[in-house]
């Protein structure tokens, strides 16, 4: 019969592809979205160098630790670095990999120029209690501007997010109600607005739905010419979103090895530091060291010179020397390096 | 005689309305295919089919990986999915024929051609996916082979049961056993048939999202390797298409422009198949 | 030889009977798989799960009435906007349409049924949604949305990001299924039937009132439960524009999220065992009801058959 040769044929062509295997050539990452820009650009130029393939997936943070904590990937990265009590009861590694900032992205048209936000105002227009650009509150930070009298629509994350984690951990520390009526962590029941998925979901629904206002990672307002909000940090200071913004509030962390480097570097204290700001995470599992190292090879390698180049270009703020030092130390004391 | 001509007017208003209706339904085909056309035409480029993804918010990249991961999960799905839903069809319609147990088969395959399809990425993940530890492209083929078969199974038994039975009795006489008049007669004369569901079976689940979100998952990379995490058309289309660069949405309605014309082009011919049998 | 041709029949025969009894183990395999894997849900949020709209990871707190909700929201006003439509496409088709039409006519409308629903879904966010943000919702604020109590429904921005635009992408999916099996169970009419009642001076509508709808409306209400089991099954036609929301709200003119929706989003990200626990529970209860709609489906559609069988 015709139709069982051409059956035993393609049972031959699908053997073939599958014994072109290469897991030694394969790395699978998940998680973050917040640095996915960057995984991305670092795993292109890396197999381009050594012929490794680094397949990273932005399903977002909770994804990340959910399908490291499952071992259905071989790292998983989260912005929402887990509390040292948790690494050890998963049986996992964590260490910072990047430094990034999160800005208040809006589309609006009529405003003639840059918005100032600080935490209340963020908070007011994230609690739905601001409705329109106009309102008082936005008009007082931004005297030389003339503000349409739109409705504000709300963008937010509706999957496990870091992003969400820090920019509502953000919103707590600044805004006693933030705290009081939602609180903070990866997912939150928010107040209003619709809901995306991803850093890329949010700044889609931004760009296409008319005055509205959301939350991602710096490089995705870069990279789609979004306009973003600058921010009134704690030190009483207007700043923007920069490589020198983040490294300073970077500089805030404790960055501890033996609490896995668990930190909050969010509203510091520092003059010029960008007060959104977090440490994005790798997570690997001890129990798969084979696999570890390999994933551990990529991000010292990122960790390079040419990494840092890649990363200021999409302005992620490299680690500090001193810093990436400590990690190093950390990975040859848990016996991946 | 007003009764008369108010029973008129309501008759036109009411086959106007139909009329309407109709034309409302191709309305909105011709409204979607030209939407996909317009926008896919335009973005269809070699890149596209030469080339893998760049990275994140750089242009020029392809979707090689996610053609020919596509390709061999839908593949994998056909060897997987045909055999036993021609073989299950063929019980049905032959040796199980008139029993219990197959009526009992058909009535199920019926329910689970309306199950819907996330529910099955889920269950293959809890089966597949999470006991071995990684995505494959093989849970992404088993999840669309289990979605193919009942649809195979039960095209497969009517259009036996459509097959004389003199003609089986023709054979029986020549003392033929029966599996071998299966195989010689029947399947042979229910061929095209078979086929056609075949071919429906497959762009049914060639355009399916939900359940490879959860089994092959995605790759930024070529792969073809069936055991790793795979790239595939309609899960790179949800990624691009919910992702904010306009490089992506332009290879996303590329990518739905080139796997609309793909299943409408098996669902036409297939039809079409069906067709002429039936003026037979 | 005559026993070896007895082993290789039965060896065809065993062959094909485990091809049956595949289905036996799919269905009962995704039955203890969703089972056995919404136990730690069941047993934490017992049947309370179904009425609870609270959905907040953050605290393991889970209920399904919010997604569930959803589906039924916009599964039963896809179903308004679709039934009348598919009905009148099912008259035009069998009644009205030139002969030379109908095949045509009706293998277009067929056709709507093979896109697959992630072009739907495309569609919907870049074409549609901007259009119904722009036109269709504010035409619909301004002209009912003042009313009383019918208002309430049309509140609020209009974002095209909503069950409302949600609903009308699938109501356009599922009156293909609707006209199809309207149409074959309208072809069922018995043509004696029809010109007796032409005969006596029946205008054309009034036949398709009085004979052929009556005739037919197990095998439509049929038609109309598969597509319901449709709508509610339907997942990436509809994850695009409905702004993935937990919770109930009146006006359609906002974000929710449906069972499948929340499947989609949530799945790969639940990062407890009692989240994943509770979208196993939410995949249960969507698997239920999709089998009992479809069964019942059945079941009248066979009735409508054996009613014609009768005469």
């Amino acid at each position: 019969m015709r139709i069982w040769k051409s059956f035993l044929i393609a049972l031959a062509v699908l053997g073939a592809g599958a014994c072109g295997r290469s897991s030694n050539n394969t790395l699978n990452g998940a998680g973050a979205t917040f640095p996915f820009p960057l995984y991305g650009a670092w795993a292109h130029r890396y197999n381009a160098e050594k012929g490794i393939q680094l397949n990273y997936q932005s399903i977002g943070s909770g994804g990340g630790v959910k399908q490291i904590t499952g071992g259905t990937v071989d790292f998983g990265a989260s912005d929402d670095a887990l509390p040292a009590a948790e690494i050890e009861a998963q049986g996992l590694l964590q260490w910072p990999q990047v430094i990034g900032g999160i800005v208040v992205v809006y589309n609006v048209s009529g405003v003639s120029g840059q918005l100032t936000l600080d935490g209340a105002s963020a908070c007011g227009i994230f609690l739905g209690e601001i409705k329109n650009f106009d309102d008082a509150a936005i008009r007082v930070l931004n005297p030389g501007l003339s503000l349409p009298s739109a409705p504000i629509t709300v963008v937010h994350r509706s999957d496990g997010s870091g992003t969400t984690a820090v920019f509502t951990h953000y919103l707590a520390d600044v805004c006693p109600r933030w705290q009081n009526q939602v609180g903070q962590g990866k997912a939150v029941n928010w107040p209003t607005g619709i809901g995306a998925k991803g850093n890329e979901g949010v700044m889609n629904y931004v760009r296409q739905q008319a005055n509205s206002v959301g939350y991602v990672e710096f490089a995705y307002a870069k990279q789609n010419s979004a306009s973003y909000a600058n921010m009134r940090n704690r030190a009483g200071k207007v700043v923007s979103p920069s490589l020198e913004s983040f490294s300073a509030a970077a500089a805030a962390g404790s960055y501890d090895p033996a609490a896995h480097f668990y930190t909050w570097i969010t509203n510091t204290g520092g003059a010029q530091a960008w007060p959104i700001t977090a440490a994005t995470n790798i997570l690997v599992r001890r129990d798969k060291l084979e696999a570890s190292k390999r994933v551990v090879a990529f991000f010292d390698w990122a960790f390079t010179a040419e990494g840092d180049a890649q990363a200021r270009e999409l302005v992620y703020a490299p680690l500090p020397d001193s810093l990436k030092e400590r990690v190093r130390a950390y990975w040859r004391q848990h016996g991946l390096q | 005689m007003v009764g008369l001509r108010k029973r008129k007017v309501v008759n036109v208003a009411a086959l106007t309305l139909s009329s309407l209706a109709a034309l409302l339904g191709v309305f909105w085909l011709i409204f979607i295919l030209a939407d996909v056309l317009r926008h896919g035409v335009a973005a269809i480029h070699w890149d596209l089919f030469a080339n893998d993804p760049a990275p994140a918010g750089i242009t020029g990249g392809g979707l090689r990986n996610a053609f020919v991961g596509q390709l061999l999960i839908t593949l994998a799905a056909t060897v997987i999915g045909v055999p036993l839903g021609v073989l299950g069809g063929t019980f049905l319609a032959e040796y199980g024929r008139g029993t219990r147990f197959a009526r009992a088969v058909s009535v199920l395959s019926d329910l689970m051609i309306g199950v819907p399809s996330i529910v099955i990425g889920a269950v293959v993940y809890a089966v597949l996916v999470k006991p071995l530890g990684h995505f494959s492209g093989w849970a992404g083929a088993v999840a669309l082979a289990v979605i193919m078969i009942p649809v195979i199974l039960r095209t497969t038994e009517n259009m036996l049961a459509l097959v004389p039975w003199t003609l089986r009795e023709a054979a029986f006489a020549l003392g033929a056993p029966y599996y071998r008049v299966i195989v010689q007669v029947v399947y042979r004369g229910a061929a095209t048939g078979i086929l056609t569901g075949i071919l429906l079976s497959i762009s049914r689940v060639a355009g399916e999202t939900a359940p490879l979100l959860f089994t092959s998952f995605n790759n930024n990379f070529y792969s073809t390797d069936m055991s790793a995490p795979m790239a595939s058309l309609t899960v790179s289309i949800f990624q691009y298409a919910t992702g904010p660069y306009e490089d992506w949405h332009q290879q996303a309605w590329a990518a739905s422009l080139i796997i609309s014309l793909v299943i409408l082009l098996i669902t036409v011919v297939g039809r079409l198949y069906i067709k002429m049998r039936g003026q037979k | 030889m005559r026993i070896n041709r007895g082993i290789k029949d039965l060896a065809f025969a065993a062959l094909t009977a485990a091809g049956a009894f595949s289905i036996v183990v799919f269905v009962v395999g995704i039955v203890a798989v969703l089972v056995g894997n919404s136990a730690e849900a069941i047993r934490t949020f017992g049947p309370g799960f179904i009425v609870s709209d609270v959905w907040d990871p953050a605290h393991q707190k889970f209920g399904a009435a919010a997604s569930l909700y959803g589906s039924f929201i916009t599964a039963t006003l896809a179903l308004l906007m679709a039934v009348p439509v598919s009905l009148g496409i099912a008259i035009f088709v069998t009644e009205i349409a030139p002969g030379f039409l109908r095949g045509p006519f009706g293998s277009a409308i067929e056709l709507l049924a093979a896109i697959p629903s992630i072009i739907y879904g495309m569609w919907g966010l870049f074409t549609l949604a901007p259009i119904m943000s722009q036109i269709i919702e504010p035409a619909l604020q301004q002209s009912i949305g003042s009313f009383p109590i019918v208002g309430a429904l049309f509140s609020g921005a209009t974002r095209g990001v909503d069950l409302f635009t949600a609903s009308v992408i699938l109501s356009i999916m599922i009156t293909p299924f609707v006209a199809s099996i309207a149409r074959d169970a309208f072809l069922l009419t018995p043509p004696e039937v029809k010109e007796s009642a032409y005969a006596v001076g029946a205008t054309q509508w009034e036949v398709v009132r009085d004979v052929v709808v009556p005739y037919s409306k197990f095998g439509v209400f049929g038609g109309v439960v598969i597509a319901l089991g449709r709508a509610l099954g339907e997942t990436m036609a509809v994850a695009f524009v409905l702004g993935n929301k937990h919770w109930i709200t009146l006006s359609l003119f906002e974000a929710a999220s449906t069972i499948t929706v929340t499947l989609a989003n949530e799945f790969n990200e639940a990062d407890s065992d009692l989240y994943l626990s509770s979208l196993f529970f939410l995949a249960l209860l969507l698997f239920a009801f999709s089998f009992l709609t479809l069964a019942a489906a059945r079941l009248l559609i066979s009735r409508s058959r054996q009613r014609r069988g009768e005469k």
